[in-house]
């Protein structure tokens, strides 16, 4: 079992015919993703990489039964192609674009309420169920079929922690990537829900990072709702105060957001909180007794 | 990004926020003028992105254009210290010059991005002038708060309870309820990402006025806001990171010896982190991407090499969609154009690692090849001694 994305997945990518949308969707395919067409507004009728190009994301769900998008779109035009996707209802609409805007990301999020539909992102590296569905940017090859879910606001620390766990033999069941904006669709607390009720999750590994307090609202909610054990890690515990550090969202100011604090949160909640990156794949395997 | 108090000031003065008289000045010649022209009770303020500036001594009230000309010699090209400067400080390059006010109260306004939410905030308080974390923490019931609804945006009941709430008398509730839908109409179509009027002031003949402005514009939204572009003060950055920001590369200057070069803000942060366990102090915070080139890889060693407290540099990347083998060839290309004066160390994980570990070990450099970013951080702290 698996959240989100599996073999049934049925991916659209937006922004198809780019140089970023032909790499990823190329590596998804080859991942064994089911990827079943795109689109890129004038372009419609067209084949690419083997699979139709539509002008508009409700025709190529009309015709694919596309049930879910990834999208590949500048910032300019990235929180219009989030609309799109969740208007022609495409259930998982996953958002790899770095750079939008707080404003537009505003007005998405208000149009998203009421609709049945799960953003994951933006400025995310993705969500993957390894051998089964690939959706985003994510290296393939370092994930290994498993039992242990992950979220994380990076990439990168995505990548290590997987690393770490698939070269102590531990597999992952999904992996999402939340991505690290101030305002994205799926935060910490939505990820850890859905991994809590997948039978076939038997550890959940959170990380997380300066700025906000979404890490600690997920704390609160995992002390009274989770029995698995979850393994933690704050990046950030050296940046300076007011300093965005990198993402969009990676800023501890005005005495919120810090690592500190987190870390604390995340204790008291029973989480296995590492001080360093490179023990998390360790921590894991302690806590689940291997 | 950060602007300046005066060039706040007039964005939100466009958009019917009251504001003082006032100029600003680069050269003390610039300040005599502008305190001629507003009758010579003025005040001088430095214009630095830091706030505190008035404990730091950066702005000094005076009644005659001669005392104007001695404040703005004084501050003009001093070294302002605050509490968010740091020790070192940051150069005095600019004075605004405003007509001096008599206030009856100070109060605060401000917006901020609630995450949770995913809406905007409108905070007042009668408790102007503070530092408003202070007020946050000290007394939290001081501070009111109404959500901006997206598409709607502030609405007139909304201000005029704020303005009730925080002690405006009713003759001038209405003239702080328009300068507040004012701010808040900028914060939208600017593209804030924080804004902050602290003091907002009721004056003796019941005038309102923003007396500060501290307003951060979305970097995210600048394409939407060419005009700003000129609004960057570069004096107000550190040289390297400038440096760095002309190649896409996202650096920030801190104190340590360890510089770092790593892909992804997340694991650049948890690099600076592991340097920290490992006993040593981060030298930068590095984040060449995930689609960093030869050119970008040779630029960032050249940056993170010439400051000077530099004394070894840990490269930490996992590659996904960068190569390691790219990173090599990179590293290797700057070590030779460059020279290299401090020990490195790299650590590399993902596509290509092989091809990566043979391109450093043929290259002739002593290069130390780390096993896992544990291992690497503690070579580079023990080789930084």
């Amino acid at each position: 079992m698996s959240v989100l994305v599996n073999k049934d997945t049925r991916l659209l990518v937006q922004g198809y015919t780019g140089a970023q949308g032909t790499f990823h969707a190329t590596q998804s395919i080859n991942y064994g993703t089911t990827v079943v067409g795109g689109v890129t507004p004038g372009k419609g009728g067209a084949m690419h990489l083997d699979r139709p190009v539509f002008n508009t994301v409700a025709d190529c769900v009309k015709e694919t039964g596309a049930n879910a998008s990834v999208i590949f779109v500048p910032p300019p035009f990235a929180a219009d192609s989030i609309m799109e996707a969740a208007a022609a209802g495409v259930a998982l609409i996953v958002c790899i674009t770095e750079g939008i805007p707080v404003r537009d990301m505003i007005a998405v999020r208000q149009f998203l309420k009421g609709r049945n539909v799960r953003l994951i992102g933006p400025n995310c590296p993705g969500i993957i169920t390894p051998n089964e569905c690939r959706i985003g940017i994510m290296p393939g090859h370092i994930f290994k079929p498993g039992n242990v879910g992950v979220v994380s606001r990076s990439g990168t620390l995505t990548y290590e922690a997987v690393g770490q766990l698939s070269a102590l033999g531990i597999g992952q069941s999904t992996c999402i990537g939340i991505g690290g904006d101030p305002i994205i669709g799926t935060t910490h607390l939505d990820a850890i829900q859905l991994l809590n009720a997948d039978p076939d999750t038997h550890a959940i590994v959170m990380v997380g990072e300066i700025g906000g307090n979404n890490e600690e609202i997920a704390a609160a909610w995992i002390k009274d709702n989770v029995t698995k054990p979850v393994i933690g890690f704050i990046a950030g515990q050296t940046a300076p105060e007011g300093r965005r550090m990198g993402h969009a969202g990676a800023i501890a100011e005005g005495g919120s957001g810090k690592a500190s604090d987190k870390m604390t949160a995340m204790e008291a909640a029973g989480i296995t909180v590492c001080a360093s990156p490179a023990e998390i794949g360790q921590k894991v395997k302690e806590r689940l007794g291997l | 990004m950060k602007i300046h108090e005066y060039q706040g000031k007039a964005i939100l003065a466009r958009y019917g926020v009251p504001v003082p008289k006032g100029k600003v000045a680069f050269t003390v010649e610039e300040a005599e003028a502008a305190a001629k022209e507003l009758g010579g009770f003025v005040v001088v303020k430095a214009q630095i992105h830091a706030g505190g500036r008035g404990k730091g001594g950066g702005v000094k009230v005076v009644k005659t254009v001669e005392d104007a000309v001695t404040a703005a010699r004084k501050i003009l090209g001093m070294q302002l210290v605050t509490h968010q400067t740091g020790p070192q400080g940051q150069k005095v390059g600019r004075l605004l010059v405003e007509e001096a006010l008599p206030i009856e109260k100070e109060l605060y306004l401000g917006i901020t991005l609630d995450r949770a939410s995913g809406k905007n905030v409108f905070m007042a308080s009668s408790e102007g002038g503070m530092e408003i974390e202070q007020v946050a923490h000290d007394t939290p019931d001081r501070i009111l708060k109404e959500v901006i609804e997206p598409g709607i945006g502030l609405s007139g009941y909304q201000a005029r309870k704020l303005a009730f709430g925080i002690g405006i008398p009713a003759a001038s509730v209405n003239a702080a309820a328009k300068a507040m839908l004012a701010l808040a109409k900028a914060y939208d179509e600017i593209d804030c990402s924080l804004a902050e009027i602290n003091p907002f002031i009721l004056l003796k003949d019941g005038r309102v006025m923003a007396l500060d402005a501290k307003i951060n514009i979305d970097d995210n939204a600048m394409f939407r806001h060419p005009e700003f572009a000129d609004l960057r003060d570069l004096a107000e950055e550190d040289p390297l990171e400038v440096e760095a920001s002309k190649f896409s590369l996202n650096y920030i200057k801190l104190d340590g010896n360890i510089a770092c070069m790593v892909n992804g803000a997340g694991l650049a942060m948890g690099t600076m982190d592991i340097i920290k366990h490992a006993g040593g102090e981060p030298a930068n915070f590095l984040d060449v991407g995930g689609g960093a080139n030869e050119e970008q890889i040779k630029n960032a060693l050249r940056i993170l090499l010439s400051d000077s407290a530099v004394k070894a540099v840990f490269i930490n990347i996992f590659g996904g969609i960068l190569r390691c083998d790219i990173l090599a060839t990179g590293v290797v290309n700057a070590a030779r154009e460059l020279g290299i004066r401090v020990p490195i160390v790299i650590r590399m994980e993902g596509t290509n690692v092989a091809e990566g570990k043979k391109i450093l070990a043929e290259s002739g450099f002593n290069f130390a090849v780390a096993d896992g970013m544990k291992d690497g951080a503690e070579q580079a702290v023990k080789a930084a001694q």
